[in-house]
């Protein structure tokens, strides 16, 4: 086997290692570990992915020496090529990002406690993207949920932690469910690899045996990855976390921890089950139906909000919802179309939490609109990224969200009948929805200070000016080269089902 | 009917679980809600356990040079019954500690009191 096929192994290693060790070490160098991590990462995958692409090919790789039904493997596509790559872009710069607020918000002491749970988090994702065991990927839900709740109360406040405490308690619902439904799952099969699952459904569905456990099984999963990816009804959990804890956790949880859910709920049921069965029983409408109601529920609650981070964070909701409304869709079109949406919503809504809270701290610290006014041109840098990102999320041409509402939108016409008229109104009423609050809060930014205000601007730190610099790229990149990645997510997705 | 004597054991672990999972997501008192996680984890190890156990057959360790497979049970069952235990003891032993947390700060275990005190706060 060449050396270039045992990369996602060293990652998963690499991050576990440095988590464990940054334990120990003083939190100045464990911050640098943490981003020389991340970027080893990228290029490790970046190297893995043009292998895969040139190659044109999937493989397993076994750990351990058991064969097929017995060991535990993984399995590497060139879309979680892709999404590894993105996703630690994504956390190197984060955390980039948060490192000059974590002196401030968070005891020295613990500070290299952050980077073990940013280095955990890491570790999580790619394992639930490479993993093709069932069992594993419950193990490393559980691990992400308890390195999230640990990032969310590293700033140690009331709001932190009590936060903290409800994201811990809707997760655990979650993750019981997911434990519920891999217990059906084997009883019913008899496996925990997914490709033999998936022989094991497909029968299971042709004879029409077990048909009710099979739904029940499929509603288990999607509830409680439902619940721990913050889709509408279950996201009660989301403004409190992302809008109080350190900007380098929320960044982190938005772009990163709620979106590995996705992929995993994407995994099962694209390769576990597959679509044909889902559809078969109708439950991707019910993806859909919660997906278009999170995509107007999530604007609106937005709307409503007066404080620059919580609004960010309903944000979320929304854009949630698009992806599990493409999801919903059942059809390849729907499926790229989500992935792509992933991505840009990883990259933009992550540069949103780290130039708000630049934005927030040259107006005396406050979060609200109101003394927000001008904070654009008192942090220059922070306004521009705030911008780019918000116009990405918005459909701005050019940019990847508009991309994605193009993909969104064709994956639409093809599926035809009512789904494509329900899908195109909520598209349209949403971008309204998202032009109202995002491009209100622009304009916010740039209009004149209130009189008499005084605010002190302190010259941004290098990391800071380096991660929002890396944010304005990533998200007109991810614009501008979107037909070579929509290409990538094409191959991948035809390998991975 | 008959159905559900010959499967007590996981009619018992579904409604264990009913009975864990709304003691997590409704009760107020934040011991009780830990309590009730454990409830819904252990009702899982219950019916993951009754799942893998085949009666008559012993425990996959070796003795007396037997070699036939039928002679044993399947080991897997009990494998991710005893990895998911040590997942919930570790999620049980993070939710104690932030109750610790919060009762000292608040000097209240009620959920709903926490979070009108935590409000009561500026940020």
């Amino acid at each position: 086997m060449p050396l270039i096929r045992n990369f996602p192994f060293f990652c998963i290693m690499l991050s576990m290692i440095c988590g464990i060790s940054s334990a120990m070490l003083p939190g100045k160098i464990a911050r640098k570990v943490t981003v020389v991590l991340a970027a080893v990462v990228a290029a490790l995958n970046t190297a893995l992915l043009v292998h895969l692409m040139q190659a044109g090919e999937s493989y397993h790789y076994l750990m351990g020496h058991f064969p097929a039904p017995w060991g535990n493997e993984i399995r590497i596509g060139p879309l979680e090529a892709l999404l590894c790559v993105l996703f630690s872009i994504v956390l190197m710069f984060s955390a980039l990002g948060g490192m000059y607020r974590l002196k401030r918000q968070v005891d020295p002491k613990k500070e290299n406690t952050v980077c073990v749970m940013l280095d955990l988090v890491l570790a999580g994702t790619l394992s639930m993207l490479y993993t093709n065991d069932l069992f594993t990927g419950y193990v490393f839900i559980e691990i992400m949920t308890l390195a999230s709740c640990a990032l969310i109360m590293c700033r140690q406040n009331g709001r932190t932690m009590v936060s903290a405490m409800r994201y811990m308690i809707m997760s655990l619902l979650g993750s019981g469910m997911t434990l519920m439904a891999i217990m059906l799952t084997y009883t019913l099969t008899g496996h925990l690899l997914i490709e033999n699952i998936r022989e094991a459904v497909t029968a299971l569905y042709v004879s029409g045996q077990y048909r009710a456990p099979l739904t029940v099984t499929i509603g288990l999963f999607f509830v409680g990855l439902g619940i721990k990816s913050a889709l509408f009804p279950f996201h009660t959990w989301l403004a409190d976390a992302y809008g109080y804890s350190t900007p380098a956790a929320s960044a982190t949880l938005s772009s990163i921890v709620s979106k590995a859910y996705i992929l995993l709920l994407m995994k099962i049921f694209v390769r576990m089950i597959g679509m044909d069965v889902v559809r078969g029983l109708h439950l991707n409408d019910l993806l859909f139906v919660f997906g278009i109601i999170a995509m107007i529920m999530g604007s609106l609650s937005a709307m409503h909000s007066h404080d620059l981070r919580r609004m960010v964070a309903y944000s979320s909701v929304a854009q949630i919802g698009y992806i599990y409304a493409g999801m919903g869709m059942g059809i390849e079109a729907g499926l790229v179309a989500a992935v792509y949406h992933i991505m840009i919503h990883s990259a933009a809504k992550s540069s949103l939490f780290i130039s708000s809270s630049e934005l927030a701290d040259v107006s005396s610290g406050s979060k609200r609109f109101s003394d927000l006014r001008g904070a654009g041109k008192r942090s220059p840098l922070a306004g521009v990224c705030f911008t780019i990102s918000a116009m990405s999320l918005v459909g701005v041409p050019v940019l990847g969200g508009f991309i994605s509402k193009l993909v969104f939108s064709e994956a639409a016409f093809q599926y035809g009948g009512i789904h494509m008229w329900v899908m195109l109104l909520a598209l349209a009423l949403s971008t309204l929805l998202n032009v109202l609050y995002l491009m209100k809060t622009v304009i916010t930014l740039y209009r004149p200070a209130r009189d008499g205000m005084e605010y002190t601007v302190e010259k941004p730190d290098t990391a800071g000016v380096c991660a929002m610099v890396g944010f304005v790229v990533l998200n007109v990149l991810l614009g501008v080269l979107s037909q070579p990645i929509l290409t990538v997510i094409r191959t991948g997705l035809q390998l991975f089902a | 009917m008959e159905m559900f004597a010959t499967h007590i054991e996981e009619v018992v672990a579904v409604l264990l679980f009913g009975v864990g999972f709304t003691t997590l997501l409704l009760h107020r008192n934040l011991i009780k809600k830990i309590i009730g996680l454990n409830i819904m984890d252990t009702a899982i190890y219950l019916m993951f356990t009754s799942v893998g156990y085949v009666e008559g057959r012993t425990a996959p360790i070796m003795e007396n040079g037997i070699t036939d497979a039928s002679h044993y049970i399947n080991p897997i069952p009990s494998g991710l019954v005893l990895t998911g235990i040590v997942v919930s003891v570790s999620v049980t032993a993070l939710m104690l500690a932030l109750t610790v947390r919060l009762y000292r700060r608040y000097h209240t275990l009620n959920i709903d009191r926490i979070t009108l005190l935590m409000k009561g706060e500026d940020d």
